[in-house]
């Protein structure tokens, strides 16, 4: 089996994940950048940590064979201090160009505030005026389902925005169907308690069908399972997936959607 | 999947989780101190379980949202407790 992780946040993991990703056929490796478990006090904090996700990392990773990308902003986690987002969004572009930088991401919102919104649209702005791809985290728990309608909001609200460029993550039940019905692709993240277990990911599968969504293990440093996509695949082939479906939204499916970024490239395909 | 099949594979798991849930309620009963808005939300999260339908899941999901649309004005702090306070 072959499978791309579209979302880890590999920094927070040791390399027995990366050992263990290859071995259970991960092909490629994707890096939003996150809040680091406490607020950075000064852009010079982010600059270093963007420095980590396009230099360390995936040096880190190749000595396993494993591609390395990466997304970059500040995470809606550090919004509320948006003197400091400002500051964070205008080092941003002089790493766009770097090898393995994907686009913009993950960016949203948490708390649902204003400020939260600010910044939204600040990056927003941004990948819009470099072309960048998107990716956007919604909320947790009870603050995910308002916080999806007001990041469509949005993206609707800005005609700069082609909606095939733009992944929302995170998706449950009662979100996926607004993701979907405005143009986007969606994010499943495959959490042990707190997102989606396997047999609600392919129950969503099963009943939103699988042309525009991915899964994700999200894997960071809190409860999270790096094998989450294979283990998931296990549960499509226990469910009578074919071979060739569960490829499809493993593999086939994060690269249609990463491969509008012309950086995005496996080494098989040279 | 028929329905013998998914029984098949999820029953026990299902069951499980029932009694999980059953032995949890218990637990807040027998406890001591006031309840806070997780436990209301909770219990009427669970009326959706006996509905008919196939909508189960995201009726539960939306009733331990937050279903206000308007931003708030500052973020109240970084974590989310899985209810909605009110």
């Amino acid at each position: 089996m072959r499978y791309i992780e579209p979302h880890g946040h590999m920094v927070s993991r040791t390399t027995d994940d990366y050992l263990d990703m290859v071995t259970a056929g991960c092909a490629a490796v994707c890096e939003p950048a996150f809040w680091a478990g406490f607020d950075r006090g000064s852009a010079s904090g982010f600059r270093d940590y963007f420095g980590q996700l396009t230099e360390h990392e995936p040096r880190r990773a190749a000595r396993y064979g494993l591609p390395h990308f990466c997304w970059l902003c500040i995470n809606p986690k550090e919004s509320e201090d948006t003197r400091l987002a400002e500051d964070v969004i205008a080092l941003i572009p002089e790493f766009l160009g770097r090898p393995t930088v994907l686009g913009i991401g993950e960016i949203g919102l948490n708390k649902n505030s204003r400020n939260e919104l600010r910044v939204l649209e600040m990056h927003v702005d941004l990948a819009a005026r470099h072309d960048q791809l998107i990716l956007v985290h919604t909320p947790h728990l009870e603050d995910k389902l308002k916080g999806t309608r007001l990041i469509l909001d949005v993206l609707r609200a800005d005609s700069r925005i082609r909606p095939e460029r733009v992944l929302i993550d995170h998706v449950e039940e009662h979100t996926v169907r607004m993701v979907l019905d405005h143009g986007h692709w969606g994010g499943m993240t495959l959490y042990p308690i707190s997102k989606c277990t396997p047999a609600r990911a392919v129950d969503i599968l099963d009943v939103y069908g699988s042309d525009r969504l991915w899964m994700n293990s999200a894997c960071d440093w809190g409860e999270s399972v790096p094998l989450a996509v294979p283990r998931t695949a296990l549960e499509m082939r226990r469910r009578g997936w074919s071979a060739a479906a569960v490829d499809r939204v493993v593999y086939q499916n994060p690269v249609r959607f990463l491969s509008q970024c012309p950086k995005f490239r496996l080494p098989e395909e040279g | 999947m028929t329905r013998q099949q998914v029984l098949d594979l999820y029953f026990m798991d299902a069951r499980c989780k029932l009694i999980e849930v059953a032995a949890f309620l218990d637990r807040v009963d027998r406890a001591t101190g006031e309840a806070d808005f997780r436990t209301v939300a909770f219990r009427d999260a669970l009326r959706h379980l006996a509905s008919e339908g196939t909508g189960r899941t995201a009726a539960v999901l939306r009733t331990l949202s937050d279903p206000t649309e308007q931003p708030v004005e500052r973020a109240p702090g970084k974590g989310a407790v899985g209810a909605w306070p009110g």
